[in-house]
């Protein structure tokens, strides 16, 4: 009984001890006594009824939890606060970590120095918007970034966010009430978020040969819209214009070097026909203005073809890495329990961009093959090569065999969307065609059922009915023609719109007056370029990494309000060495672009003087292949091929700022190739 | 470090131990009351026990720091709960607070004027003045590494703080050419975010900027004229060819809004840098813009002038000739020798005064006009002036001071027209009294400071202890001295300031010599453009004492200092309420005096004069400085400060009606609540 009350006793004394440390002396005092338990027993007791008493006084157990988390947040911070107190008091240049001398400065010291004016044109989503004017919903964010920057509204009140992110249904243009506009200045582009660079290193580098505001100008433009539509709305591209005949007086009449990126390769070349172009609808610039203007177009990772992704997007808001996403953490994008439906939302917003219409692939079957063909149709996977090599070395023979056997059937990159796995492989003649077919796309008017349960309609999707969504899949691979009639079908009233302002086909003849139209402006294949033979254009890409091309799609499983019907089908892999992963079909590229879209123009649409280059203006292709950050502290490389990350590469931007500085691309080295684009390009049969 | 991290570790475990304690605690009490003894529980509780113990003694051993942490940790978490509180506060909070302890507050003009149905009309084309504009880093020394494309003016200032020295050298300009100094580029931040504010929550045009986006306003049609304000004007053209940017965007704007003219709003010394830019741009290339004599009849609707110091500043005096004004002079009174002391090697007026001495563009606000405009030895045309620190009040209780015009001629009159003048009872006497020496030939003696202080350059070193002494010795110098004595005090400033501005008055404008630039920013020596449809607004507040001239003394120590500083202990007492602590104040926005500011639209400009051959309309709108009622109200909404006023509801209202196309005459013609008709009457200027 003696031991159990003793025990008792030190229980009622504990919490108080861990608690208040300025009494601690009297628990101290009795651990050294707890050896003679004897004496101290009586003692003990009192203590204790009297700690028992304070403690009765004071509401001590809430506090102690508070304050073990206090001390805990307390020692982080601490410790953060030395961390970076030391990280600061760091000298710039430790001994080991020497960073290489940025390209502007060697350039420098080679003794070159600003001539031309340079115009930087950012590409689709690099560019930040900010707000004029809002609903309720928004105050306070008044000429704030809502795209860009930290993009804490998001989180803050996503809701507000989309809705004023979207455009009109109807007209692609401002929602009445809502003014969202593009920042102008370096600002708007040089970095994306905090820390994550697309313009900045290029513009530090070409500062360090003298560069300045006066003669370097970033033409954001609003890139939710159709290309004529920022003019319109904004002005834009006399904008463009007025700055550049400015730049071209002010620093001694200089034609400009034109810098690109992306989207903004279509954009600008957009801009080339409306310069020259009669108002109303053009610039009312002279016949002659490209050529008096612009000195080279250096166009960094060129969408002239579209990207394959645009179509996925379109289709089911998803592309590689959302697919990826599902396959790792299956059901955490379409989880309805937190009410997120993150891709609905997705979708819904961005299919009111008209811009993303501007990437669908252009040229149709011609360019981006057939059920049978395409163009890639020999390539081989690049990081299966390496797997494949290295188990050649192991095994031998065995291995030897399937390579050959994987190049004797070449993928079939032709369907760019096809229901299953299967079918991506079938021959052509066990598919059913698509004009059988057809007729049955066309809608019925029947409300489907869905639409009754649910309130809102998000997507054209919901308009759809059931029947008609397992018909299209059941038609099993697509094609890029049969691919805009989908298109077409699933989302009729964005097709309506996005087909006033683009064309995606090959013109028959180039001096059709329907030609003068705008729609076509932004496809190299049914314009010409200006008469400017001295004008250079450059195609400047990264290759080696593995980049969209087509996709192994399947019907969603859920029948839910507003979902997207279909899904990449993430569990279609290819054996070891195929390009199949994820239900993505790879190809050579910068992650984005394909080599194909990136670089046939200037490999051969528009080398030497063919219909779409009549003045026969020069054009070179430099690759740059691609080599990840050897170790972390690297950030995001100097080497990198990636479609944004290549604007940190060093061999581009030194190419850059040489031809700024007045090279021409012969002294460059003209071309510099490292995929199979040149074949590539022979395989495609155009008239030119 | 290594210590601290064992702690950690070995703290981790009394952390949740005592939870478990206090469970164990309860069903120990159970116990007691039951009387039940349980093997198990008994044997946890050995277990415990012990483990406890041990743990007791690292808390002994880590007592001190754990009590630290805990401290900091409760202040950090603290910290973070507000901060999340007033993240997740309604944007509209505190404006319902406000509404709720002033009463309801009146709708911003722009979302009146928006509900009367005003829309976006005319392209606005805002001119920032001095000081307010932001300059970025595009080149610079190694000491200012990792600072590219960062603001080096503007914002928060940090640099300033962390490399002072660094700072200095790369915002001082060349001494001898007024340009950059080599291996430096400093250029101004462009767009509108060059100065809508500026630093944070320092609104300069950000408030105007934000009313305007309510009638439809937005970047297309507002443009934010940034120039490098260091720089002398027509330097600006040189080396950034701003002027050919304002031209060619000013074309612009008018061609895509199809045609409508631009409303320009220049402030400060925009206003001065819009003028020049009036006359270069018609000027014919290679000086001008080569605009033709159209240009601005064409493109031009109106000049709204805020708080234009047409005519010079007197602050500028004293900040060029000691690099001082009264809030130092204040700060020196305040804390005597803070600013001067040495212990540090700061020498901050020093370094500021060589830093400005550097900057081309402070010359272009130096009193133009001479005596003529600012007023002789013994007379000026405020003279009579009853000192602004009562007339608010007279303004409010007209009642209670019936007599009040009657007093102001008991009072003393003030000699305004002695813009410097060394000592007080100098500053008093009539000009007969005075014996004045002339300082002019004196010899400028070797100094011996200059060994002793090498580190720190002004001219004053080159001048020797005689050459202090003479100017001294002068005693009074009136506007068109003051430029004498600055020839003489910063010969190579001034050699710099000549080249690219001028100060007096024109006696033939058709003179051929008027067609060099550097008179263009005179008004006083330029005819207005031929634009009869243009009108020239000058909008400023009234009813802030303004500094107007100096009392001077000699410098404590005049070694390594500069040797003159203002006088604060100069008191006018009641007879003389306009002298505070050295300096003479009159009527204005607290850096403009009126005369400044009105006296071109009031008479100078008024009319056909010569200065305004082809009549265009010019329009005087004051607005009564009030300050905030309460701290709520942040800088007020019927401001009249130099910056504040920016912020004014009443001005705000004025440019937006203007800029829906309004003229001079919907808004109500001139609004003045000064003297300034009185004073301009008093000008004797052949116009």
């Amino acid at each position: 009984m003696g031991s159990i009350l003793r025990f008792r006793k030190l229980c009622f004394l504990e919490p108080v001890k861990c608690s208040d440390l300025s009494e601690k002396k009297a628990p101290i005092k009795f651990d050294d006594e707890k050896k003679s338990f004897e004496i101290p027993k009586i003692e003990n007791k009192d203590k204790g009824l009297l700690e028992e008493k304070k403690r009765k006084k004071r509401p001590n157990k809430e506090w102690r939890c508070i304050d073990s988390c206090c001390w805990v947040i307390g020692y982080i911070c601490t410790i953060w606060w030395l961390l970076l107190f030391l990280f600061h008091c760091l000298p710039a240049n430790l001994p080991g970590l020497k960073v290489p001398e940025p390209p502007g400065t060697r350039l420098q010291r080679e003794g070159l120095t600003a001539l031309h004016p340079v115009v930087i044109v950012p590409g689709i989503v690099t560019g930040g918007l900010e707000l004029w004017e809002g609903r309720p919903c928004s105050e306070g964010l008044f000429r704030r970034r809502l795209w860009g920057g930290s993009f804490t509204e998001i989180f803050r009140r996503p809701m507000c966010w989309l809705e004023h992110l979207s455009l009109d249904n109807e007209t692609g243009l401002d929602p009445p009430g809502i003014r969202v506009r593009a920042v102008p200045g370096l600002v708007a582009a040089d970095y994306f978020a905090p820390g994550y660079f697309v313009w900045a290193i290029l513009i530090e580098n070409l500062a360090r040969i003298g560069y300045e505001g006066k003669n370097m100008y970033m033409a954001a433009y609003d890139w939710r819209l159709s290309f004529q539509n920022t003019e319109v709305r904004d002005q834009t591209l006399s904008r463009l214009k007025s700055k550049i005949e400015l730049m071209y007086v002010t620093n001694g009449n200089k034609k400009v070097v034109v810098v690109p990126h992306s989207m903004g390769v279509i954009y600008f070349l957009h801009f080339l026909k409306w310069v020259e172009a009669p108002p109303p609808m053009g610039g009312g610039g002279d016949p002659g203005w490209c050529a008096k203007h612009i000195k080279a177009i250096m166009n960094i990772g060129p969408a002239f073809l579209g990207v394959p992704k645009a179509v996925g997007n379109i289709l089911s808001a998803e592309s590689k890495d959302v697919a990826f996403i599902r396959a790792m953490a299956p059901g955490l994008l379409d989880s309805e329990i937190l009410g997120l439906q993150t891709l609905q939302h997705v979708m819904r917003v961005s299919r009111t961009w008209d811009s993303v219409i501007s990437l669908i692939p252009k040229g149709g079957e011609t360019i981006w093959g057939n059920l049978d063909w395409s163009p890639e149709e020999h390539h081989v996977c690049d990081s299966a090569k390496k797997k494949y090599q290295q188990a050649f070395d192991n095994n031998g023979n065995n291995s030897d065999s399937r390579t050959r056997f994987q190049i004797q059937e070449p993928t079939k990159y032709g369907r760019i969307i096809s229901f299953g796995k299967l079918v991506s492989d079938l021959p052509s003649s066990q598919l059913p065609t698509l004009d059988s077919k057809k007729q049955e796309f066309m809608r019925n008017h029947s409300t489907s059922n869905s639409n009754a349960a649910c309130r809102g309609v998000w997507t054209e999707y919901d308009e759809m009915s059931r029947e008609n969504i397992r018909r299209i899949a059941e038609n099993k691979a697509y094609t890029m023609k049969s691919l805009l009639d989908l298109l077409r079908v699933i989302a009729p009233k964005m097709m309506k719109r996005a087909e006033a302002h683009f064309s995606h086909g090959i013109a028959e003849n180039l001096d059709d007056p329907k030609y003068n139209h705008y729609k076509y402006w932004s496809n190299p294949l049914e314009t010409k370029l200006p008469d400017a033979p001295d004008m250079e254009i450059y195609c400047l890409y990264g290759v080696g990494i593995p980049t969209e091309r087509s996709y192994v799609y399947k019907q969603s499983p859920s029948v839910r309000c507003n979902s997207i019907p279909f899904q990449i089908d993430s569990s279609a892999d290819g054996s070891d060495n195929s390009c199949l992963k994820g239900g993505v079909y790879f190809v050579d590229g910068d992650e984005s672009v394909p080599v194909l879209s990136a670089g046939y123009m200037c490999a051969k649409g528009w080398r030497g003087k063919t219909r779409f280059n009549p003045s026969g203006i020069s054009t070179y292709t430099r690759e740059y292949k691609h080599k990840a950050p050897a170790n972390f502290l690297e950030g995001r490389g100097s080497e990198s091929g990636a479609h944004v990350d290549i604007m940190g590469n060093v061999a581009l931007i030194e190419d850059v700022l040489r031809v700024a500085a007045g090279a021409s691309g012969s002294e460059l080295g003209r071309d510099r190739i490292y995929s199979d684009i040149m074949k590539m390009s022979k395989k495609i049969n155009i008239r030119l | 470090m290594l210590k601290r991290r064992k702690g950690s570790a070995a703290k981790k475990s009394p952390n949740s131990e005592p939870q478990l304690d206090e469970n164990k605690e309860k069903k120990n009490n159970q116990l007691q009351e039951k009387s039940n003894s349980n093997a198990a529980n008994l044997k946890g509780n050995v277990n415990f026990n012990s483990k406890s113990n041990s743990d007791e003694r690292l808390r002994r051993k880590w007592s001190c720091v754990d009590n630290c942490c805990w401290f900091v940790g409760c202040i950090c978490s603290m910290w973070w709960f507000l901060l999340f509180l007033y993240n997740a506060m309604p944007a509209s909070f505190p404006q319902y607070v406000t509404e709720a302890i002033t009463g309801p507050m009146p709708d911003p003009p722009g979302v009146k004027l928006a509900k009367e149905g005003l829309t976006a009309k005319h392209p606005v084309v805002f001119v920032p003045g001095i000081v307010t504009g932001g300059l970025e880093l595009w080149e610079g020394h190694s000491c200012a590494e990792g600072l590219f494309r960062k603001r080096l003016w503007g914002g928060t200032f940090g640099e300033v703080y962390k490399r002072p020295l660094c700072w200095v050298e790369h915002m001082s300009l060349d001494n001898e050419t007024g340009l950059d100094p080599p291996g430096i580029k400093i250029r101004p931040v462009s767009g509108l975010v060059a100065a809508d504010y500026f630093a944070p929550g320092y609104f300069v045009w950000a408030v105007l900027i934000a009313n305007l986006a309510r009638i439809g306003y937005e970047e297309k049609n507002m443009y934010m004229a940034a120039y490098d304000w260091r720089i002398s004007f027509q330097n600006t053209e040189v080396r950034d060819q701003t002027l050919s940017r304002i031209k060619s965007n000013i074309e612009l704007m008018v061609a895509t809004s199809g045609g409508k003219k631009v409303v320009v709003v220049p402030h400060s010394m925009g206003v001065l840098y819009f003028l020049h830019f009036m006359k270069w741009v018609e000027a014919p290339a290679p000086m001008g813009g080569g605009g033709g004599s159209n240009w601005c009849a064409d493109h031009i609707k109106a000049v709204m002038n805020i708080g234009g110091p047409f005519l010079g500043v007197p602050k500028v005096v004293s900040g060029l000739f000691s690099a001082e004004a009264r809030d130092i002079a204040v700060a020196r009174a305040i804390a005597p020798g803070v600013l001067d002391i040495d212990v540090f090697g700061f020498q901050t007026l020093q370094h500021v005064m060589r830093m400005t001495r550097s900057w081309d563009s402070t010359m272009s606000m130096l009193p133009k006009g001479g005596d003529t405009v600012w007023g002789g030895l013994d007379w000026s045309p405020e003279e009579g002036h009853e000192c602004s620190v009562k007339k608010p009040r007279n303004n409010n209780m007209q009642t209670a001071r019936p007599n009040g015009t009657g007093n102001s001629a008991n009072a003393t009159r003030v000699k305004y027209g002695r813009m410097l003048a060394f000592g007080k009872d100098v500053a008093e006497l009539h000009s007969s009294e005075i014996e004045r020496v002339d300082f002019k030939g004196a010899i400028k003696g070797k100094n011996l400071a200059n060994t002793t202080c090498r580190d720190v350059w002004t001219e004053y070193h080159d001048m020797g202890i005689g050459g202090v002494k003479a100017v001294a010795d002068y005693k009074i110098y009136t506007a068109s001295s003051i430029l004498d004595l600055l020839h003489f005090v910063a010969p190579k400033m001034m050699k710099r300031g000549d080249a690219h501005f001028s100060y007096g008055i024109a006696d033939d404008l058709d003179d051929k010599k008027y067609e060099h630039y550097k008179y263009w920013s005179n008004p006083l020596e330029t005819k207005l453009p031929m634009a009869p449809d243009m009108e020239i607004f000058s909008m400023y507040g009234v009813g802030i004492p303004t500094e107007r001239a100096y009392v001077y003394k000699f410098g404590p120590a005049a070694e390594c200092y500069i040797p003159f500083q203002i006088d604060t202990a100069a008191e006018g007492g009641d007879d003389c309420p306009c002298l505070k602590g050295g300096v003479y104040s009159v009527d204005g926005d607290e850096t403009v005096p009126v005369l400044s500011a009105g006296f071109m639209c009031a008479k100078g400009w008024r009319g056909n004069t010569r200065f305004n051959p082809s009549g265009m309309r010019t329009y005087i709108r004051e607005y009564n400085h009030a300050s905030p009622a309460t701290l709520l109200e942040g800088r007020g909404t019927q401001s009249g400060a130099h910056v504040d006023i920016m912020g004014n509801f009443a001005l705000i209202e004025d440019i937006i009606r203007v800029a829906a196309g309004a003229t001079g005459e919907d808004l109500g013609g001139d609004q003045v609540h000064s003297d300034i008709f009185k004073w301009s009457e008093r000008i004797k200027l052949q116009l």
